[in-house]
């Protein structure tokens, strides 16, 4: 089975941060995706989290806890398209 | 300009700080020097050159020619000066009726068994022993010629660079002494005995089947032809030189250029070169012909479809072409579908144009480097725990280590001049820890033996650093007053890492390390006194290569190992100029100087200089393109330097995206395994013809200066800049230097370079600024550059990629020392005779279970593809894993390398793959993508 790059890259950060309590993980791995990952991909991530489906299956929870709150930030952020 | 002469001064420094001064009079002159310098050089400082013919500066004395000899008023005798240390009030004689008569004598004893060839002789000119004639008045040799000699002795001419004719040979050890003092290889010997003493290569065998490296050590410290380079025979001697810097690794050794018109005769290894002292390997001395090889592209070439024939077009079209097509597709599939690459092999001022060539031309972020499948990790992980992204130390610093640990890195083979350099420690007496799964040189060579190996399972390094940290918490070894004035967040840590799941005995069955042998190297390294981390790629390629930079990082402060000479965190780099690449904004998250994209202040500072927006927002990385450009919205690259088809994992998925793209554009020497799917090729500069700046793995800034014109027309800087303009985005500089300039101007640790500066004294080392003049050879000495050291919470996490019944190998992959990287430069020239193929190295073993014997032709797949090349059955690999290199393209490594990266940079992992080797089928069927594959890379 093939995850999408931004699913499988995602879950390699959140697999880094398991040993952090949950809340502080999630704010360690938004932050990461905020200052390292270009926007068309951190879109794809709300995306993903979004729509649901099995594809939301794949993400690590932790992934998609930080992908929430990477949807709180602030926007207003020019966007790179 | 002439031929740079630099002066010998005969015999090494006494390292002056240690030793109290002694004052001595040479013919009448007196001089103070350290106590222990030898007659010969403290003459040599008052500008008196005693004849001599085996000593040179550059090795310790050896006091076999004879011609040196001196009187000393109150000593009997006459002293050879090479041997003889000065002592507080020594009068020395160098030239005396008796001095004299006794040189002669010795000379006529040399010329007598020498061909009296001088007119016709390669060296002529270049020859000491001509020289030395000449000086000390030899006018007859009363002995004849028609004695016993050697002339007859038969010349080895197997070497490709270098003829070694014994006929001329006089004997003084010279190249015996730089073999094995200098360069650590001990391929040479005297043989025999009295008259009969001859120089052997190994076994009294041919060079090329000797142990010899062809590093060129001694071809530099003949001082006849005996040992002398094949381009000198053919062309004549140089008449002129230029200083400049070797293109190869990260070592960035300085060479002089050696030239007859602007045809590069020889390159000599630079004595006053910081990096590399005046030592040189196989590539940097030799590997030069590819700058001149008849496969260079000079014009530029378009096409329409990447299934056209090319076109060679003038420069004015080319850059018109591209230039529309770029701003086509950003108006067709938006602002962002465009992005560039640099190249760590480019220089400082051809890497800065490009990242500001797409974030004020592009108008985005998307740029990149292939520092990005290196050591992208090093930058993160020493930015995280140091404050910035660079090595600690300068290469000197490694002569007072007295515990080296070498962690995934082979510099025998991919830093041989560095590797050189700490053979030397290590002969001297400093113990070695190698951390690697195969059993590298280092871990046992001439009069080198690691006292511990911990030959590790591959992707287990987090684990094993890990445990070597537990050991050090646990039993009470952390440099406390360092880790309390120094550093934060070791509580927290030190709770983590002392937890029994981070011990040796825990992670043995993961590693593969016996746990008693962790312990014992753990110990070693916290001991010291001085102890020092050098790694390579062993440590960034890997899923968590991040995590172990910081792992090391963390181990260093916690021992203290941080911040003065004979200690530090060191990366040694892959190619030249991957620390300059890196430090000139080349990351698509980071302007020059890693400064982040989101800090307005950097970035207003950009926008007020450059009169153009920057984004705020990180932009693509290079994997991300490939996604993107697989998925739809990435549409157009421009690629400097980098063949990212051969070089980048996962063949098919690279190629799948270059396919996809609607405009690939190559700039680059030759036609590349890239340019087989761009539209533009753009023709790049060697070398040879840059005019610029190179930062080594020391952060060592030197400059990289002209021999020739660019064969092209144009520097790659001047053609970045024309494809800016011709997008609408003005960008003009009158040379090189004012690029220099520009980035002095703006990044706080480049602020006091420029290339009067260097060329002034030499090269610096960043931060050269106003606090730092000379530059900084060791950083964080009072202080980190992020205020306190940070230790950061390393949690050991498995690679994904595991080995199954199907892939029961892991696959790793590395460099061997005459080829570099991709081959483009090395297989264009005559170090192909060392390794004219790819071979897969595997376990006796494993090879036996599968039928294989040496040399077979096997196949070699992951679950992404698979290839074809020759076995090698070696037991410096472990069972279960096999290892190849990367270098020729009909190989292609990376076919079966997979998308798996490091969790921060994306940085490959290359050094796991599950594999299956099996006997090969013909090698028509060479490299196959697995077709499910590509459909599903498509589809990503």
């Amino acid at each position: 089975m093939t995850v999408a790059p931004h699913v499988r890259l995602a879950n390699d950060v959140a697999a880094q941060f398991h040993h952090l309590p949950p809340d502080q993980a999630a704010a360690k791995v938004a932050q990461h995706l905020r200052m390292f990952w270009d926007p068309r991909m951190r879109a794809k991530l709300l995306s993903t989290v979004d729509a649901g489906g099995t594809e939301r299956d794949d993400l690590d929870p932790l992934a998609v806890a930080a992908a929430e709150q990477l949807s709180l930030s602030a926007p207003g952020r020019p966007s790179a398209r | 300009m002439t031929l740079i002469k630099e002066p010998d001064l005969g015999t090494p420094a006494v390292e002056s700080s240690t030793v109290a001064e002694v004052e001595v009079e040479v013919d009448g002159m007196p001089v103070r020097v350290p106590a222990g310098t030898s007659v010969m050089r403290a003459a040599a400082l008052v500008g008196v050159d005693i004849p001599r013919l085996c000593a040179t500066d550059s090795m310790d004395a050896f006091g076999s020619c004879r011609l040196c000899l001196v009187e000393v008023d109150g000593a009997k005798g006459t002293p050879a000066s090479c041997t003889t240390p000065c002592a507080d009030g020594m009068r020395v004689r160098t030239q005396t009726p008796r001095l004299e008569k006794l040189r002669r004598g010795v000379m006529e004893l040399y010329i007598s068994d020498h061909p009296l060839d001088c007119l016709t002789c390669s060296a002529n000119g270049d020859c000491e022993l001509q020289d030395m004639a000449g000086v000390v008045g030899l006018r007859e040799v009363r002995y004849g010629f028609d004695g016993e000699n050697h002339l007859d002795a038969p010349k080895d001419t197997s070497n490709p660079y270098f003829d070694f004719d014994p006929s001329k040979c006089i004997v003084c050890s010279r190249c015996v002494r730089a073999c094995s003092d200098i360069q650590g290889t001990f391929a040479l010997t005297i043989e025999g005995r009295g008259f009969d003493s001859k120089v052997a290569a190994g076994m009294a065998e041919p060079f090329m089947e000797s142990e010899c490296v062809s590093c060129g050590a001694c071809v530099q410290a003949c001082p006849t032809a005996t040992l002398q380079e094949r381009s000198v025979v053919e062309l004549g001697m140089p008449t002129r030189s230029v200083l400049t810097t070797c293109a190869y690794c990260g070592v960035g050794c300085s060479f002089k250029a050696e030239l007859r018109g602007d045809q590069v005769v020889r390159m000599v290894p630079y004595k006053d070169g910081g990096a590399n002292e005046g030592h040189s390997c196989v590539k940097g001395r030799f590997a030069f012909g590819y700058a001149t090889h008849p496969d260079r592209v000079l014009r530029p070439l378009l096409r329409e479809r990447i299934t056209d024939p090319w076109r060679e077009v003038p420069w004015a079209e080319a850059i018109g072409h591209t230039a529309r097509r770029l701003k086509e597709i950003q108006a067709e599939h938006g602002r962002g579908a465009i992005g560039g690459i640099t190249s760590s092999r480019c220089t400082n001022e051809e890497v800065y144009v490009v990242q500001k060539m797409v974030r004020a031309a592009f108008g985005n972020n998307n740029v990149d480097t292939c520092a990005r499948v290196c050591h992208s990790p090093t930058g993160y992980g020493l930015k995280q725990t140091f404050g910035t992204s660079a090595g600690t130390q300068d290469f000197r610093s490694v002569d007072a280590a007295d515990v080296i640990v070498v962690i995934g890195a082979n510099p025998t083979d991919g830093h041989p001049v560095f590797a050189s350099r700490m053979k030397r420690r290590l002969r001297a007496g400093a113990k070695l820890v190698v951390i690697d799964p195969r059993r590298i040189d280092l871990v046992r060579s001439p009069h080198v033996e690691a006292a511990h190996h911990l030959q590790l399972a591959p992707g287990t390094n987090v684990a094993v650093v890990n445990a070597m940290a537990h050991v050090v918490v646990t039993e009470g070894l952390v440099a406390r007053d360092f880790v309390a004035q120094r550093c934060e967040g070791f509580q927290e840590w030190a709770a983590f890492i002392a937890d029994e799941q981070h011990s040796p005995e825990h992670l043995e069955p993961v590693t593969g390390v016996p746990a008693a042998t962790l312990r014992a190297a753990a110990r070693l390294y916290a001991g010291g006194p001085n102890s020092a981390i050098y790694y390579g790629l062993g440590v960034t390629e890997h899923s968590q290569g991040s995590t172990m930079v910081m792992g090391m990082a963390n181990l260093a402060m916690a021992t203290g190992n941080i911040g003065r000479d004979g200690v530090g965190v060191n990366p040694l780099r892959g190619q030249n100029n991957v620390q300059g690449s890196c430090d000139m904004g080349s990351f698509p998250h980071e302007l020059p100087g890693y400064r982040h994209v989101s800090d307005d202040d950097v970035r207003g500072l950009y926008e007020h200089l450059w009169g153009a927006p920057i984004l705020p927002e990180p932009g693509l990385r290079i994997p991300n393109m490939f996604d993107a450009a697989l998925d739809g919205s990435f549409k157009a690259i421009y690629v400097q330097g980098e063949d990212l088809a051969q070089s980048d994992p996962n063949t098919q998925h690279v190629t799948a995206a270059l396919r996809a793209m609607d405009l690939v554009v190559v700039q680059d020497l030759f036609l590349n395994e890239t340019a087989k799917y761009a539209h533009v090729f753009l023709p790049g500069t060697s070398f040879l013809e840059k005019d610029g700046t190179f930062t080594n793995a020391e952060r060592r800034i030197n400059r990289v200066r002209p021999v020739m014109a660019p064969k092209t027309g144009k520097h790659e800087w001047q053609i970045v800049c024309e494809l800016a303009q011709a997008m609408g985005y003005p960008m003009r500089y009158d040379d090189a230097a004012q690029i220099m300039d520009e980035v002095a101007l703006t990044t706080p640790t480049f602020a006091g370079v420029s290339f009067a500066h260097l060329d002034r004294v030499g090269s610096v080392q960043w931060p050269c600024n106003d606090a730092a003049p000379d530059g900084t050879p060791i950083m964080h000495r009072d202080g980190f550059v992020r205020g306190r050291g940070a230790f950061v919470l390393t949690a050991y996490v498995s690679t994904q990629e595991r080995s199954t019944r199907r892939y029961p190998l892991i696959l790793t992959t590395g460099r061997i020392l005459s080829q570099y990287n991709v081959g483009s430069q090395t297989r264009r020239t005559a170090n192909v005779v060392w390794h004219e193929e790819d071979v897969l190295e595997i376990h006796p073993h494993d090879a036996e279970v599968r039928g294989i014997s040496d040399g077979d032709t096997v196949q070699l797949a992951s679950r992404v593809g698979h290839t074809t090349l020759r076995a090698r059955i070696v037991d410096r690999m472990p069972v279960g894993v096999v290892y190849t290199t990367f270098h020729h393209p009909v190989t292609g490594a990376n076919v079966v390398t997979t998308e798996h990266s490091d969790w921060a940079t994306n940085c490959p992992e290359y050094k796991v793959t599950a594999v299956q080797v099996s006997l090969g089928r013909s090698s028509a069927a060479v490299q196959e993508a697995d077709p499910s594959r590509l459909v599903s890379a498509a589809g990503e």
